[in-house]
């Protein structure tokens, strides 16, 4: 599939669930317990991105040793945790890894 | 109120949700180029989908090689958290004209979503969709030109800071308000085990699919098990 379809696909997918929101979805369609279930979605995908960028080299294996990622995300999740701040969440992680690579 | 001056307070209440937007914008122009996307299918991308989680998972996946396949229904698997918001939103929107409709959808991101959700519970002007139109509007703006300005920026930024790792930092960003709940920690370590020793294992790189749905079955039984135990 060339890039421009692959956009193209997504852009869609991403559209019509956006759609189907306003347009087809009405609220006596979820009862609570599906409303519930929905509702950790973003805990069950997005850790999916989250933990192999971090805790995977380049090649794919898992490293533990001289993994500044591994500290930094750490960091990053006690701020979060506090500050409850989407940004003082990113800086944070980026300052220590940064710290971690150039300084230490 | 005139249509417009609902569309500026759509504008104006929007604003301060923008700022982890640029960041975000300015990251995934970058990495888009990192990953082998031209400028113009960068571009594009950011004009066709308009979804910070789609495009970023979307490049993600492409750089660890996943099929066109596994890609798509991984963006789809990102936007299902989206249909809760249908059961809220649908209700505020259901007198609006299809075509309307149509158009308020290339718009309804997260923030936009949910800074007009409060304008709409209260107010029930005729002409209170401007408020959605001017917030999402802002967010377009805002996203087209921090993705253009990282397109750019991209070439001056060095490897070496390893700027790739702002993807999962924004991720886990997006999480900030779950950590403090036990069944959402669960959840999220559960996932995070299953992605990470799955990743060379899971066929067709399905890892992100698989660790979602095991994360989802993991949050139905505890939410069970909390229930019956009240």
């Amino acid at each position: 599939m060339s890039n421009w379809a692959l956009i193209i696909y997504c852009g869609l997918i991403t559209y019509l669930t956006r759609f189907s929101m306003i347009a087809l979805i009405k609220k006596e369609m979820f009862n609570d317990r599906i409303r519930q279930v929905l509702s950790y979605v973003p805990s069950a995908i997005f850790p999916a991105i989250i933990f192999p960028a971090i805790f995977l080299d380049n090649s794919g294996l898992i490293l533990f040793k001289d993994n500044p990622k591994i500290i930094a995300a750490i960091i990053a999740t006690i701020i979060g945790i506090f500050s409850r701040s989407i940004i003082a969440t990113i800086f944070s992680g980026l300052a220590s890894y940064w710290f971690t690579i150039f300084v230490v | 109120m005139t249509n417009f001056k609902v569309f500026l307070k759509g504008i104006i209440d929007v604003s301060p949700l923008m700022i982890p937007v640029v960041p975000f914008g300015l990251i995934f122009g970058v990495l888009a180029i990192d990953v082998g996307f031209s400028p113009l299918e960068t571009i594009g991308m950011s004009l066709i989908v308009f979804g910070g989680a789609s495009q970023i998972v979307l490049l993600q996946l492409f750089s660890g090689g996943a099929s066109s396949l596994v890609i798509i229904s991984s963006v789809g698997a990102v936007n299902s958290r989206h249909l809760l918001y249908g059961a809220v939103v649908s209700e505020h929107l259901s007198d609006l004209k299809l075509i309307w409709k149509i158009i308020i959808s290339y718009f309804l991101i997260d923030q936009a979503y949910a800074i007009s959700n409060e304008y709409l519970k209260k107010n029930k002007d005729q002409n209170r969709y401007f408020h959605l139109v001017g917030a999402g509007a802002t967010c377009w703006v805002i996203w087209q030109s921090t993705t253009f300005l990282g397109i750019i920026l991209g070439a001056a930024i060095p490897e070496k800071l390893g700027l790739s790792f702002a993807v999962p930092l924004t991720f886990l960003a997006l999480l900030v308000n779950d950590f403090r709940k036990f069944i959402n920690v669960i959840v999220i370590v559960v996932s995070g085990l299953v992605a990470t020793l799955g990743y060379n294992y899971i066929p067709f790189k399905a890892y992100a699919i698989v660790a979602g749905l095991t994360g989802l079955l993991v949050a139905m039984i505890f939410t069970k098990m909390v229930k019956t135990n009240e």
